[in-house]
């Protein structure tokens, strides 16, 4: 099936709302409960969840989902269980997109193939490999083109204007903007920088490919700053915080999580 | 081989030894890894640079290191004859200074003021802390936990050199953690640091500049031993950790009618599945930047490793080694701790040198050689001494210091 991102933007925009990017770890602290929270953030106004395959060396994650990836690890989360947990995801939910994210290895010892062919038998909707940028991932785009699916590129504050126009041409679904220098669960600064970076990236792809910006978003107050001028926010470590602080009590967890979700769901 | 191996076209421009090697970074680090390409191309081959690097490698490191002929130990094993290249006589007593040297210069070139490295024994750290001390760098090291207790040593002294050494307690606590760890503090602080990455591994160009820097073993070597016996060795042999100081003698002769052999550390055996031998034991995959051969379970997740030698115990290994592995260029194979221990008190008590324990594995590999073959002539890359290894020695022989 072809990746849902490009409507929802789209139909965000006709509404005047930016789109709401979620990321959380598979399997932290099991499958069970990142499929019930992946439920109530899509009902709580996530728009898209990025679902984190596991990996045991992830060079681009602060401590916050370091920790978390480490916790699925010890429940042998595998890129397989990922995507079974993105088919009961399905079951119930046609609406929310999901995006596989995480690093290079799983993906290739499944095989790019096997890979692209199972996130499109389950309703995956696209792809971002952290590592792998698109001077290493010619393959990988080859296939999730043939299946429709979007493939996601990260842009930062050192890519450079060539290399800005070469990822927002290979890029579908949207560009990721990382906000900072830095690993995931940093803070954010240097305001101005970012919008100039994000309108750039939103000229060299003549506004048809939009722009999310992610790392070091928190709260309600940061994400208005930033859903000012891109397309989408994404919030990871926050949400990945939350629900390990209250991993052990389902009911509250949810509960915790749609306040979070809603409340910046709101203001965006 | 029939297929001669033009050197010069490796790695491509792109930074792939074929199917190996490559740029699997974050965006983030892209563009300070193409600055970096562009100022060793400029600086690193200028015949300024050159002059510098090697003066102070003769003054300052004490090369060239000789060939030392390991005549009675060689008489006491057959009709062979084993050749040491003395790399432990460096300054900081492993080859690991060549690199670091090297790389602190040029970071120097780029105005950068901050120096980070990751280290496993110790070896690098050292020779980092060494050449941040002399060129005036601030430097802090990453170090897994289980290592700084097994080379304490080597702790204190990047302490006394003015490092600061950041202990790393995620994943398995050693190199592989330490390099992840290095990698994330590069991607934060990439505008006046430099990663002095310590072997043959990593994102492009880091294989590449490495090599370089550490191939002066093997020109060395090379033309030594061509002037001392008039021919070129019939063997070599080098342990294989990241591969740095394998591949600084091998690359000189990849193109001569040599056998080359690298070892990897065999822990309690390959079948044991306690080791750190991806290219004996692994398969291809994509590890801290490159596509290399890789300890993974069937789901891609990274095995932990197992060595009695800090400095070989990783599950990755320099793309350059995967690549020449696959051209049946190089032979790779394994000895155990047992074997290597065995080595060490060899080479101790029979030549009065005493040998890391990452060098005692080759030596391992080249004593049972030296059995096999007849006549032979095997120069063997003698990395580093052994005094940071006098710990864990005693701890095995119930010794208290
Ligand atoms: C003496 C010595 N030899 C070998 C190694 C292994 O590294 P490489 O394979 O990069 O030479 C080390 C690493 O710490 C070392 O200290």
């Amino acid at each position: 099936m072809t990746s849902r991102i490009p409507n929802i933007f789209n139909k965000n925009k006709s509404k005047n709302k930016k789109t709401f990017i979620s990321y959380l770890v598979c399997g932290d602290p099991s499958k069970d409960i990142t499929l019930s929270a992946m439920h109530t953030m899509s009902k709580s106004g996530v728009d898209i969840i990025e679902l984190g395959i596991p990996f045991t060396d992830p060079i681009a994650d602060g401590p916050t989902i370091q920790k978390s990836i480490d916790r699925s690890l010890k429940n042998n989360t595998s890129l397989r269980d990922v995507i079974s947990v993105v088919k009961e995801f399905r079951k119930d939910n046609n609406d929310t997109a999901v995006v596989l994210m995480g690093y290079m290895n799983p993906v290739h010892k499944m095989g790019i193939d096997k890979f692209a062919k199972q996130i499109n038998d389950t309703g995956v909707d696209g792809v971002l490999i952290v590592d792998s940028p698109p001077e290493e991932s010619v393959m990988l785009n080859k296939y999730l083109t043939k299946y429709k699916k979007s493939h996601i590129y990260l842009a930062s504050p050192t890519t450079t204007d060539q290399r800005m126009k070469n990822i927002s041409k290979m890029s579908s679904g949207y560009v990721y903007y990382v906000t900072i220098k830095g690993i995931t669960g940093s803070q954010l600064s240097n305001v101005s920088s970012i919008r100039k970076n994000v309108n750039k990236i939103k000229k060299y792809s003549n506004n048809n490919l939009p722009v999310a910006v992610g790392f070091g978003i928190k709260d309600s107050s940061s994400a208005q700053k930033m859903a000012a001028f891109s397309d989408g926010i994404i919030i990871g470590s926050s949400i990945v915080e939350l629900i390990h602080k209250y991993s052990n009590n389902e009911k509250k967890m949810n509960s915790k999580l749609s306040t979070y979700i809603s409340s910046i769901s709101n203001v965006i | 081989m029939k297929r001669k191996i033009n050197l010069k076209n490796y790695p491509s421009k792109s930074g792939h030894f074929d199917a190996f090697g490559g740029v699997y970074v974050s965006e983030t680090l892209i563009h300070p890894l193409r600055e970096l390409f562009s100022a060793y191309k400029k600086y690193a081959t200028s015949a300024s640079f050159k002059k510098t690097l090697n003066s102070q490698l003769k003054d300052y490191v004490g090369r060239p290191t000789p060939i030392y002929y390991a005549e009675s130990l060689s008489k006491q094993l057959g009709s062979s004859h084993i050749y040491l290249k003395r790399e432990d006589l460096n300054h900081t007593g492993a080859h690991k200074i060549n690199n670091a040297l090297g790389q602190a210069l040029l970071a120097k070139k780029m105005g950068k003021t901050r120096i980070i490295a990751e280290t496993g024994a110790g070896q690098h750290g050292v020779a980092t802390a060494t050449a941040c001390a002399r060129l005036n760098l601030k430097c802090v090291v990453y170090m897994g936990e289980e290592d700084i207790n097994r080379q304490s040593v080597n702790v204190y002294r990047m302490k006394l050199l003015g490092a600061e050494v950041v202990s790393v307690n995620s994943g398995t606590k050693t190199l592989k953690d330490a390099l992840n760890e290095a990698l994330r503090d590069w991607v934060t602080n990439v505008d006046d640091t430099h990663y002095i990455i310590g072997s043959v591994a990593g994102p492009h160009p880091y294989p590449m500049i490495v090599r370089d820097f550490q191939s002066v073993i093997g020109y060395e070597a090379r033309n030594q031993f061509k002037k001392e016996y008039k021919c070129l060795p019939d063997y070599l042999v080098a342990c294989v950790g990241g591969g740095s100081n394998a591949i600084g003698l091998f690359h000189p002769f990849l193109n001569d009618k040599v056998k080359i052999v690298g070892v990897e550390a065999g822990g309690s055996g390959i079948k044991s599945g306690k080791h750190a031998a991806p290219l004996s034991a692994g398969s291809p995959g994509v590890l801290h930047g490159n596509r290399t051969y890789i300890m993974e379970d069937e789901n891609g997740q990274i095995k932990n490793t197992h060595s009695i030698s800090a400095g070989l115990d990783y599950p990755g290994v320099g793309p350059e080694h995967s690549w020449l592995k696959d051209l049946k260029r190089v032979e790779y194979t394994a000895v155990t701790d047992d074997e290597a221990l065995d080595a060490f008190f060899t080479l101790t008590q029979n030549e009065g040198i005493i040998p890391a324990l990452e060098t005692a594995h080759a030596l391992a590999y080249a004593f049972q050689l030296a059995k096999k073959l007849k006549n032979k002539k095997i120069l063997l890359n003698l990395s580093g001494r052994g005094d940071k290894d006098i710990d864990t020695i005693a701890k095995l022989k119930n010794i208290k210091l």
